[in-house]
């Protein structure tokens, strides 16, 4: 039975689709005879698989749909209310169909309100109501649930059921009259019982009776037929299947390179034919199982068509959803990938890209708006244009938004061409002013779209035409599996470098071809244009810069989005298809590799990604013209950057904020969800406990109504900060003044003119779990400080009251990268380390400090611990550590830093 | 997965399964002596050709193919906090001598000891609780220790040992 349930829920969810899809063309084109009758058939077999398990719920409820659709067909006219009612059916359909799938029993529960809802407009039409609708109904369900439920009870009966599968059949076809039963009766319960008999038994009294046979032979089912021949030539193969295949298949072509390898260097000859021809059906192998997994990208788009026609009704605008090469193939992987960026577009396009029907015509424009989305291959790309014809991207104000957030200056704005500065939509929190509040509990944004296709190694693009439209062009490669790169060295190693980013390669020497530099930045010129560039071995932290870009070398021109850029390295080899293995977990972080590969030899080399190297270039230049600017109206303030702050209203009415990089997400709860332990309030949030904590105490937890949420998270544990109200994300320098004993607040500063209350993260944290103190960070007092701790969480808390009190702050993750930074940084005085910190604790940075030269030394340390012992002390003592502080107590550490200072001072004088 | 949790079954339940032994292959890590459960341990191999992975966390040594498959090498000193075998031996750039190959979540790392003993089967009997005056670092990968003759053995925990996560994804 539990084949049969689980063929029975794949597809079942892929009939509910093409349902959905399938009415909203429906209620566009109301006469088209062969989509309602396609979409009777899909119901009614899923309405009879249910009955045939033993599936009451789904039955009764796909039954009511049914009946409506029946309606239809007789010429009831599909209002848009009947078919939200259906759509509404449908969805309920699918929810019980997924906890079927989770608990493998039909979930209890009562669907009479939909029902009752469906028969009521099933009975509103006026003449086949009295005529055709009581009929089938008696006749119809009755017997299929008279017969299969006590099937249910004793399998003996089932058994009975499955024995003498023709007779249903015949009980259902007995009543001629209804249109009802005709049709697709047989198709539900063919897969399950005796197909075969059944199928022929039946397509015989359908097309006497009605022109509309579930998978007739006839001209007219031309779409019926297409998928009765499909299913024929097609079998359901389990995903991991093909993708073990398409391991294997790897394997195979990289054993396959390595025999090639072998073969190159040695002259005999007698196996060379045999592995020509290995090589060739190896190629061919490869293609044909990249092909099974290859899925055309309307399998993404499916459920599109229902997503704009919510929208459109919620919107109150009027939108066509075109939709070109539907039949266009590309990897299974990819398209789960691009699946959730091409659905946010398409509802970004119809929310913030078309106008009102009321504009549109004001406008002359058509007062229906048109999203087009279109898909074509390309090379060993694929493009995907997701196009409206509405407003057109406000380029000036997205030019005024990025110069406020400090993305870029006025004058650097003004020179942008119109498609960069389109590009701005992509940063993280950009949006116009207008479109904040929608923040809170979407979570998704183009920025994270951008991500998502960069992670498959896509590019996308704007274009932008006031009044016209915008049009997204999206490229990805057909496959991710197997690339094309190039082999290049840099310092003692090999990368591997995709081909789809590089240009051309240029030779560098001290020549004519040769590195120049700009305030230390490399940069080259290429045909009387300058070629920004970056140095793989600086890139990766492996030498110091400066001495390598004099050497000769390569540089590689590559290209990203319309970046251009230049990778300097030391040789290259070759070009290699190479067999993407995705990074382990625990590397994974690290944005500088997309991947790793064996080559021919049998080496292990690092893919690099050039949308990570891409960033890195981009910061540089960033970090430099910051420099510039700073340095031009305070010099003290050189290193500050800005700070990006969530600002809410928590408690009287009064202003908020907390660094934006802290925040996890925003979420809007439904209060009833709230719930109440040992006096602390939860709810349960992606499968686990989140305590919930008010930002004040002030703030009470709302009763009823949506409860609005900022959700900080450590590794596994998440807090949600009850608030008032989201506000706004601001972006500003800090300028913090410390507060005065509050431990909820680091201190106030001024946002946007308004005094606001900057909040510190550590006095909640410990308040939602007591444990919470763990991984600490803290800035340095004296001018410039390193603070290093594992957890990224407790840097970015300790960064701001540091820079509060005054320091620069550098960071560090771990002890080596701390050293790494002591000895790239001569600016730093004092070190402030987490002693307790995975792999090289911060006992071993100081000990490795003490034994390295002078300079470092002598620098003074303050140790973070979370819990301060005697053996502690006691080592920390023989390290000459200045002083220990525990991990929370904020003041602690600004008074050590404070007599650190002080001892430098006086030993200076 | 399972086989830690019948070790951490077998550790709690001390008393009641005096017959029973478990199986133990032993490393050597400067002079200590560690055990891992035969039931995770996949291969003991020489590492060689590992590449570094710049920017990577300290505990990684690099990647390396494993019979054709591409494997994170971790170095067990590392993860212990000790310092580098070949930093000690005055700059010398020995390769590391063995590797145990470890899988956790599908993934396969090979962990880099200084030496592999034999195989040990060992009983409730000489069981004993992790000394809680240990080190943290040992204490939070150990699950117990086993009284051996003339030296100790500590059971590594495989699942903790392979559990840190990377640190801090910004700082790179």
């Amino acid at each position: 039975m539990d084949d049969l349930l689980r063929e029975f829920l794949t597809e079942s969810g892929e009939h509910l689709d093409t349902v959905d899809a399938e009415l909203v063309r429906f209620e566009q084109d109301p006469n088209n005879e062969t989509i309602l009758r396609n979409i009777f058939r899909l119901v009614h077999t899923i309405k009879g698989t249910c009955g045939f398990l033993g599936l009451p719920r789904l039955e009764a409820l796909a039954h009511a749909a049914e009946t409506l659709m029946g309606r239809f067909r007789d010429g009831l006219p599909a209002t848009s209310d009947s078919v939200t009612l259906i759509l509404l059916t449908l969805d309920r359909l699918k929810a019980i169909l997924a906890d079927l799938e989770a608990t493998g029993t039909e979930p209890s529960g009562s669907d009479d309100d939909l029902i009752s809802a469906l028969e009521r407009m099933a009975e509103g039409a006026p003449e086949p109501q009295a005529v055709a609708s009581p009929p089938p109904e008696p006749v119809l369900p009755d017997p299929v649930v008279r017969e299969l439920k006590p099937g249910e009870v004793t399998l003996d009966e089932l058994e009975a059921a499955f024995l003498s599968a023709p007779g249903p059949d015949e009980s259902d076809f007995l009543p001629p009259p209804a249109p009802l039963a005709a049709a697709p009766a047989p198709t539900p319960a063919a897969p399950a019982a005796s197909a075969p008999p059944k199928a022929e038994t039946r397509v015989e009294p359908v097309e006497a009776e009605k022109p509309e046979p579930a998978r007739a032979e006839k001209a007219e089912g031309a779409e019926g037929e297409t998928t009765a021949a499909a299913k024929n030539q097609t079998i359901r193969v389990n995903v991991d299947t093909l993708e073990h295949l398409m391991t294997m298949v790897s394997e195979l072509v990289l054993t396959r390179n390595q025999l090639l390898e072998i073969a190159r260097r040695h002259e005999d000859s007698s196996y060379k034919v045999p592995l020509q021809r290995l090589s060739h059906v190896t190629a061919e192998l490869q293609e044909g199982v990249m092909k099974t997994r290859m899925q055309p990208i309307g399998n993404a788009w499916q459920k599109l068509p229902r997503v704009v026609r919510d929208l459109s009704a919620e919107l109150g605008k009027q939108i066509d959803l075109v939709m070109v090469g539907n039949e266009t193939e590309l990897d299974r992987q990819v398209l789960e990938v691009i699946k959730d960026p091409l659905t946010h577009m398409v509802r970004n396009s119809a929310d913030h890209g078309l106008e009102s029907t009321a504009e549109r015509v004001a406008a002359g424009k058509p007062a229906r708006g048109t999203i087009r989305l279109a898909a074509y291959h390309e090379g060993g790309t694929i493009t995907i244009e997701i196009a409206d014809d509405g407003k057109g991207l406000n380029l000036a104000a997205i030019r005024q938004k990025a110069v406020q957030r400090g993305l870029a200056s006025q004058a650097d704005v003004e020179r942008m061409t119109d498609a960069q500065v389109a590009k701005f939509i992509f940063h993280a929190g950009f949006s116009t002013a207008a479109a904040v509040t929608s923040v809170s509990g979407r979570g998704v944004g183009m920025d994270v779209v951008k991500t998502n296709i960069e992670t498959i190694g896509g590019l996308i693009d704007i274009a932008t035409t006031a009044g016209r439209g915008t049009t997204f062009t999206i490229k990805i490669p057909l496959t991710l599996a197997i690339v094309a790169a190039l082999i290049v060295r840099a310092g003692e190693h090999r990368f591997a470098l995709p081909q789809v980013a590089v240009l051309e390669l240029v030779r560098v020497d001290a020549g004519a071809q040769r590195v120049e530099h700009i305030n230390g930045a490399p940069v080259l010129r290429l045909r009387e244009r300058l070629l920004p560039i970056v140095s793989l071995t600086g890139l990766l932290g492996q030498s110091s810069p400066g001495g390598e870009a004099e050497q000769a070398g390569f540089v590689v021109v590559a290209q990203v989005g319309r970046e251009r850029f230049g990778i300097l390295v030391d040789e290259v080899f070759h070009t290699e298809e190479i067999v993407v293995k995705p990074m382990s977990v625990k590397l994974r972080h690290i944005p500088m590799f997309a991947g790793n590969t064996i080559l021919g030899d049998g080496a292990v080399v690092l893919i690099v990604d050039p949308n990570g190297v891409a960033r890195q270039v981009a910061q540089g230049v960033q970090g430099s013209g910051g420099h510039i600017d700073a340095d031009a109206d305070e010099a003290v303030e050189m290193a500050d950057t800005k700070t990006t702050l969530l600002v809410f209203k928590g408690g009287q009415g009064s202003f908020k904020a907390v660094p934006l990089s802290l925040v996890t997400r925003l979420e809007e709860i439904e209060c009833a969800k709230v719930e109440w332990l040992g006096g602390r309030a939860l709810i349960q949030y992606r499968g686990r406990l989140m305590p919930l904590v008010p930002a004040d105490a002030a703030i009470t937890i709302k009763s009823e109504g949506t409860q609005a949420l900022v959700v900080f998270s450590d590794g596994e544990r998440a807090m949600g900060l009850v608030v008032d109200e989201i506000v706004d994300i601001v972006e500003e320098r800090l300028d913090i003044e410390i507060a005065a004993d509050r431990s909820d607040l680091i201190g106030s500063a001024v946002l946007r003119g308004r005094a606001t209350d900057i909040i510190n993260i550590a006095h909640f944290l410990p308040l939602a779990y007591d444990d919470w103190a763990r991984g600490l960070k803290r800035p340095e007092q004296i001018s410039t400080i390193l603070l290093v701790d594992d957890s990224a969480f407790f840097r970015d808390m300790l960064s701001p009251v540091l820079k509060a009190a005054g320091y620069q702050v550098v960071t560090a993750a771990s002890a080596d990268a701390a050293l790494a930074a002591l000895q790239a940084d001569p600016q730093i005085e004092v070190v402030v380390t987490d002693l307790e910190m995975p792999g090289r604790s911060g006992f071993d940075l100081v000990a490795a400090m003490r034994r390295a030269e002078p300079r470092l030394a002598g620098l003074p340390v303050i140790g973070l611990s979370g819990a301060i012992g005697a053996d502690a002390v006691e080592r920390a003592r023989a390290l000459a550590i200045s002083d220990l502080v525990a991990k929370f107590d904020r003041s602690g550490l600004i008074s050590a830093l404070a007599e650190i200072g002080a001892a430098t001072v006086s030993k200076a004088a | 997965m399972q086989a830690a949790n019948a070790n951490t079954s077998g550790a709690t339940t001390n008393g009641v399964e005096t017959g029973a032994t478990d199986d133990f292959v032993t490393v050597y890590v400067g002079e200590t002596l560690f055990g891992l459960a035969i039931e995770r341990v996949h291969d003991v191999f020489v590492p060689s050709g590992v590449t570094p992975v710049p920017l990577a966390p300290a505990e990684i040594v690099g990647l390396l193919n494993l019979r054709g498959r591409v494997v994170t090498a971790m170095s067990l000193r590392r993860r212990l906090g000790l310092p580098d075998a070949e930093a000690q031996a005055d700059g010398t750039k020995a390769s590391p001598k063995m590797a145990i190959g470890l899988e956790q979540a599908g993934e396969t790392f090979a962990l880099v000891v200084d030496g592999v003993g034999e195989v040990l089967k060992l009983g409730a009997d000489s069981r004993e609780a992790v000394p809680i005056n240990l080190d943290p670092r040992f204490r939070d990968l150990a699950t117990c220790v086993h009284r051996l003759d003339g030296r100790l053995l500590v059971i590594l925990d495989v699942d903790a040992l392979l559990g840190f996560t990377p640190a801090g994804a910004k700082a790179a």
